[in-house]
């Protein structure tokens, strides 16, 4: 049945769209600095699931919605996307057959080395912001991503 | 069996490969970031596209809009008089304030007898609603739900009642992005209302903190003294109330001091800003809703 084969695009737009959602609430400043890149895991989620229906270009396309929702400069965190979803569909088999605690790891992996695209971006493009505080959602990104695959993995597979 | 560098059961994305994709995507970023730093080919784009967010932003917003929608509807009506009341009595103390703040500036006028070389006073305000929205949580921006559909421009002042928030930066059809002078880049010109003393107050990175960099060790600033606009660089109108100095550090070993103000709007509290024209020599006055020509 080709309705079984078919790529998760839908699950995979709409996911996006609500982690999107997510990183434009608002939150109390306490826990403001700790909420996690959703929108990344997500993104990354998929790539490394479905490198079809994620992959190269839903990364972009969620990278270029951050920049018009945060960033000082287009195409700051569409580059970052844009790196983070090559690495997580050219390794998606090496990554998928971990288990989630050495997924977590990896997704730490992951979460810095786009803190650290955008961070330098911020840097040379003059609008930079060394506080700590912007390196914090790496750990909570790492420490949520066993619940958040099951999560997608769940509504992924149930079909 | 396998084969080179594919193994048989992996699915090779759509099309070209994904190095491939990875470097047309990697070139079209830095193509973007390079256009919008370096030349304003992309405030157009910038433009519909902040446009385009404004749904999902305020989609966002619906919950505590909502909240206070229900807040206000289920007000008593004690409380609403009590309120009422409130608002009358200050009303008469702005009404009679006003009164004395045009004869002073009949007579401010007169006794310059330039009537070119008077500041610009705010001409005409906006009222605008803050979209409950966290746009950058490591920088100091809050969204209006004003846009160039209401006349706004890029760099226009905006305050409250009680002082200066920040100036305008995005502008997009409905929406407007505003970056408070309490943003780590944000800078504004300002004047010690005791001495006149002038000064740049910059932004601290957090709510609620501004820091003068620029004043010397010796410099005549006390805890508790006003910084007003002093309306150089003309984006904010001049003798605007903007912080109130809260802690001056002097050091022996450093030949700047170290100034600490608290600003006076309140940002964190307020649900409704102002923004603000400003030119000509009036006092201000409500905009009306619909432009009118001029």
């Amino acid at each position: 049945m080709s309705a079984r084969m078919s790529e998760p695009w839908g699950r995979a737009i709409l996911s996006s769209i609500v982690a999107l959602i997510f990183t434009a609430l608002p939150l109390p400043p306490p826990y403001d600095s700790f909420r996690p890149q959703l929108l990344v895991l997500v993104v990354f989620y998929w790539s490394i699931a479905t490198p079809r229906a994620g992959g190269l270009t839903l990364g972009f396309a969620a990278g270029l919605a951050l920049d018009i929702f945060q960033g000082p400069v287009i195409g700051q965190h569409a580059l970052a996307m844009s790196l983070i979803t090559y690495i997580a569909v050219r390794e998606h088999q090496k990554i998928r057959s971990k288990p989630y605690f050495q997924q977590s790891l990896i997704a730490l992996v992951i979460l810095f080395l786009y803190e650290f695209v955008v961070f330098s971006i911020d840097g040379w493009s003059g609008h930079p912001i060394t506080s700590p505080e912007r390196w914090l959602h790496i750990a909570t990104g790492a420490v949520i991503w066993p619940p958040l695959a099951a999560l997608l993995g769940h509504t992924h597979n149930r079909r | 069996m396998a084969f080179g560098t594919h193994p048989p059961r992996s699915l090779p994305a759509r099309g070209a490969s994904p190095g491939f994709r990875f470097t047309l995507y990697a070139f079209l970023s830095v193509a973007l970031m390079f256009l919008d730093q370096r030349s304003g080919w992309l405030e157009r784009a910038r433009y519909i596209l902040q446009g385009a967010a404004y749904p999902i932003q305020l989609a966002v917003n619906s919950p505590s809009a909502a909240w206070h929608w229900l807040q206000d509807s289920f007000e008593t009506r004690e409380q609403l008089r009590a309120e009422n009341q409130r608002l009358r009595t200050r009303t008469r103390v702005v009404d009679l304030r006003l009164l004395q703040f045009e004869a002073l500036t009949r007579e401010n006028a007169q006794l310059r007898g330039l009537a070119a070389a008077l500041p610009p006073v705010a001409q005409r305000w906006l009222p605008a609603e803050i979209v409950n929205v966290e746009l950058n949580s490591l920088r100091q921006r809050v969204l209006v739900n004003r846009g160039s559909s209401n006349g706004v421009f890029r760099a226009q002042a905006v305050m409250d009642d009680r002082g200066l928030l920040g100036q305008t930066t995005h502008v997009g059809p409905w929406s407007t992005e505003v970056i408070l002078i309490t943003d780590p880049e944000h800078a504004v010109p300002v004047q010690i209302e005791r001495t006149g003393l002038r000064t740049i107050a910059v932004g601290a990175g957090t709510s609620g903190s501004l820091a003068l960099p620029y004043l010397p060790g010796n410099a005549d600033i006390r805890r508790g003294d006003l910084l007003i606009t002093s309306g150089l660089g003309g984006v904010f109108p001049a003798g605007y109330p903007v912080a109130r100095v809260a802690e001056v550090h002097r050091d022996a070993v450093q030949p700047l001091a170290q100034v600490r103000a608290t600003p006076l709007g309140q940002i964190d509290s307020d649900r409704e800003v102002m923004l603000i024209w400003f030119g000509e020599d009036k006092t201000a006055q409500m905009q009306p809703q619909k432009a009118k020509p001029r």
